[in-house]
């Protein structure tokens, strides 16, 4: 099963090393892992989307909260919640395929940045889903470069992560 | 009142009197050399130099153990840390509470790979509780006050601090804190009432109990409440080998130690039992083998741990119970006192009668030849100290033997390397528990193989006058994996066999203590007698055993606890 995990951790170096450290010594997984400050600049925010057993995300957990600097461990994909995704896409886009780009991206909400005569960076956010969609609508050679950010998250309504 | 401006150096020392260190252990260094410069000008903490680092950290760790402070290294920049890697993770895997002190490179030379540089945090981070890099000395008091919190509060372990040098030169204004308090750290440690509520009415409604319990109950000081909840429920229990003193060993109630090596009636009892107590204890592979053999339809499973994800990490729980387990066991000694109930009498005495039967297996006995048996020399070696000495011990077969033969009696007098199984710690172990407990008999027992990963340290023991005893089982072999060899590789003995064998009673003469090496039964309990009225001295003693020793019972490596090969059976 795929979860989210939100860790609030002290804004400190070394922190991120200890989250990705752990993750890889005890052997779980890691599909994508953001991080950055909060409103609280002694405070960083960091979305982690891994898959395991409910026994093995329990483990994930329990060994989060031991890390010294880890302040608060939530499992979002336990409630309602948002998850956000940022994808910079760069196209191929010259002689015909150019007026369908700019469809396609329309059609996913996209928006354009950048322009060259033979190339479109098209702006995505969305669910890791949508993205996927998206670069899965586009003939694979068309596609020049991708970036993406992995999970945000987010819970809904007054579920909120803060101390 | 203006405070006092100190150097880096200065506050380092006054950190370490504030908190009452009697010994760091330690060994200079480049990047340390402001640090010793303090060591040189006060009297308030003494430092044992030893004669190699992971030796350092090894008697910290022994100090600590047998003493319930916490231990202190020192260690310099580069291969220091490097060196003291072995024993930070020996201890991080016993949860032992230390600091270790590293020295680094000057802060605008970190990450120019400079002479003696590494990346200590980094290298370190897998195998501490917590570990910092202070990069301005307005912040060492304070780091230096989280260490020590960090290391002896919730799950203790090891807690490194690295100090650039440059910041043990640079001046600040001295303040330590009494106390500290991190937002980021609140260790729960009281156990929830209604969890123990429910633990002691299912304890009281068993028919088979079993109480199992760990490391945890040394590291907590729970034995005194332990030995009191076990006599008056009148079950069964047995300890891991981390755990062994934290229940009376010659007691009745106890059956002996359980896993790998642990006993016929521990092992059946715990895979048998219908409501198991584990106390301060892991559940780890060489305690209950393969958990899924371990599993039982209906057996119910309360866990008291510090440490939640120690929790239902290998074997489901029923009752889970975080917080410090003195607390806990002491809050249902309190229920019991309350409760009117006891347990079923008819069905306790039924579940003793079977255990009973079990015992008589007669496990531990082993047969005599004209050679001396390892074991003989450990049940003379506990009749010889009265079954009170401290025990250090290394890692392979003397450990098992020492653990098995050796009776414990109280806390913190077995003092072993049991998660890592690092060899080697044996020695400069005892080193610090010698130091820790002046006056009180100390011996090591190992192997030819453990204790020349550590021999350096003899000549730390002859110039601080520290008189051990060394029990050396010198099978000429690494005996634990000669007897993996022969049971599980067709008598393969793949660099198992020790040659060219110092003469080890002139080694130890060499190093200026006094050494005998014994070759005869017979003459094995003179040797121990004379070797421990020598009070003064280090005796180094070489019995020559019975190379053909085994371990047993045994459970080989992935089975179930009770698929056990005897001595007999072979």
């Amino acid at each position: 099963m795929r979860h989210i995990l939100s860790i609030l951790l002290e804004n400190e170096p070394g922190a991120l090393s200890r989250v990705s450290g752990l993750f890889s010594a005890r052997g779980y997984n890691i599909e994508s892992l953001t991080v950055a400050p909060t409103e609280d600049v002694t405070m960083s925010r960091m979305t982690v989307v891994t898959t395991g057993s409910d026994d093995v995300i329990e483990q994930i957990t329990k060994q989060l909260n031991k890390l010294i600097e880890v302040v608060k461990v939530v499992d979002l994909t336990e409630g309602n919640h948002i998850e956000r995704e940022l994808m910079l896409v760069k196209v191929r886009a010259s002689g015909k395929e150019r007026e369908e780009m700019k469809r396609l991206a329309d059609i996913f909400r996209g928006r354009i940045l950048d322009v060259t005569e033979k190339s479109y960076t098209v702006e995505l956010t969305g669910t890791g889903d949508k993205l996927d969609a998206f670069i899965q609508a586009i003939e694979p050679g068309a596609i020049l470069e991708t970036v993406r950010t992995g999970a945000s998250g987010i819970g809904r309504g007054e579920r909120i992560l803060k101390i | 009142m203006s405070k006092e401006v100190l150097t880096g150096a200065e506050i380092v020392m006054r950190c370490l009197a504030a908190e009452k260190v009697e010994y760091v252990f330690g060994y200079p260094g480049g990047a340390v050399l402001n640090i010793y410069d303090e060591f040189f000008k006060q009297d308030k903490v003494k430092h044992v130099l030893v004669r190699h680092e992971q030796g350092a950290v090894h008697a910290a760790d022994g100090y600590s153990r047998s003493s319930h402070k916490i231990g202190v290294a020192l260690v310099t920049s580069g291969p220091g840390v490097t060196n003291a890697v072995t024993g930070i993770a020996t201890a991080y895997m016993d949860s032992i509470p230390m600091v270790i002190i590293s020295g680094q490179v000057p802060t605008h030379a970190i990450g120019q790979d400079a002479f003696q540089e590494c990346d200590t945090v980094g290298i370190t981070r897998p195998c501490v509780k917590h570990n910092f890099l202070v990069k301005d000395v307005r912040e060492l008091a304070l780091t230096i006050k989280k260490a020590f919190h960090i290391a002896q509060t919730g799950r203790p372990g090891p807690v490194l601090v690295d100090i650039p040098k440059d910041v043990t030169q640079q001046q600040c204004e001295f303040d330590y804190p009494e106390r500290v308090e991190l937002r980021s750290y609140n260790p729960v440690t009281k156990g929830h009432t209604g969890q123990i509520r429910k633990a002691v009415q299912l304890l009281l409604e068993a028919k088979r109990p079993m109480i199992y319990s760990g490391g945890g109950v040394i590291l907590n000081n729970a034995s005194p409440q332990l030995t009191k909840l076990v006599r008056t429920l009148g079950f069964p229990i047995t300890n891991t080998l981390m755990g062994l003193g934290g229940y009376p060993g010659t007691d009745p109630q106890f059956v002996g130690m359980l896993g790998m090596h642990g006993t016929y009636e521990a092992n059946m009892a715990m895979q048998n039992c219908d409501v198991l107590l584990a106390v301060g204890a892991r559940f780890d592979d060489r305690v209950i083998g393969n958990p899924s053999h371990f599993f039982r339809d209906g057996r119910k499973i309360i866990h008291i741990d510090i440490d939640p994800s120690s929790i239902s990490k290998r074997v489901k729980v029923d009752v889970p119970i975080v917080g410090y387990v003195s607390d806990v066991l002491e809050e249902m000694l309190r229920l019991l006192d309350a409760s009117q109930d006891r347990p079923e009498v008819a069905a306790l005495k039924a579940w003793w009668t079977q255990i009973k039967e079990w015992q008589r297996k007669d496990c531990l006995k082993y047969a005599t030849n004209d050679l001396i048996k390892p074991q003989y020399v450990l049940e003379k070696l506990y009749e010889i100290t009265g079954g009170d000495a401290f025990i250090t011990s290394d890692v392979g077969q003397h450990q098992m033997w020492a653990a098995q033969y050796y009776k414990f009696d109280k806390p913190r007098r077995w003092i072993n390397s049991g998660g890592l199984g690092t060899m080697g710690f044996g020695l400069p172990a005892a080193m610090g528990v010698q130091m820790v407990n002046p006056g009180a008999t100390v011996a090591c027992v190992t192997g030819e193989g453990s204790i020349q990963m550590c021999i350096q340290e003899l000549s730390t023991c002859k110039q601080y006058h520290i008189p051990i005893k060394i029990i050396n089982l010198n099978n000429r072999s690494l005996g634990m994996v000669r007897q993996w060899q022969q049971f599980f590789y067709g008598n393969r003995y793949a660099e198992s066999y020790m040659d060219a064998l110092p003469d080890f009673v002139k080694l130890t003469e060499a190093y200026g203590h006094v050494g005998m090496k014994i070759e005869k039964p017979g003459d094995v309990e003179g040797a121990l007698r004379e070797a421990f009225k020598q009070k003064e001295r280090l005796v180094f003693l070489d019995f020559i055993t019975d190379q053909q020793e085994n371990v047993f019972p045994m459970i080989p490596g992935g089975k179930g606890l009770t698929e056990m090969i005897l001595a007999e059976e072979l």
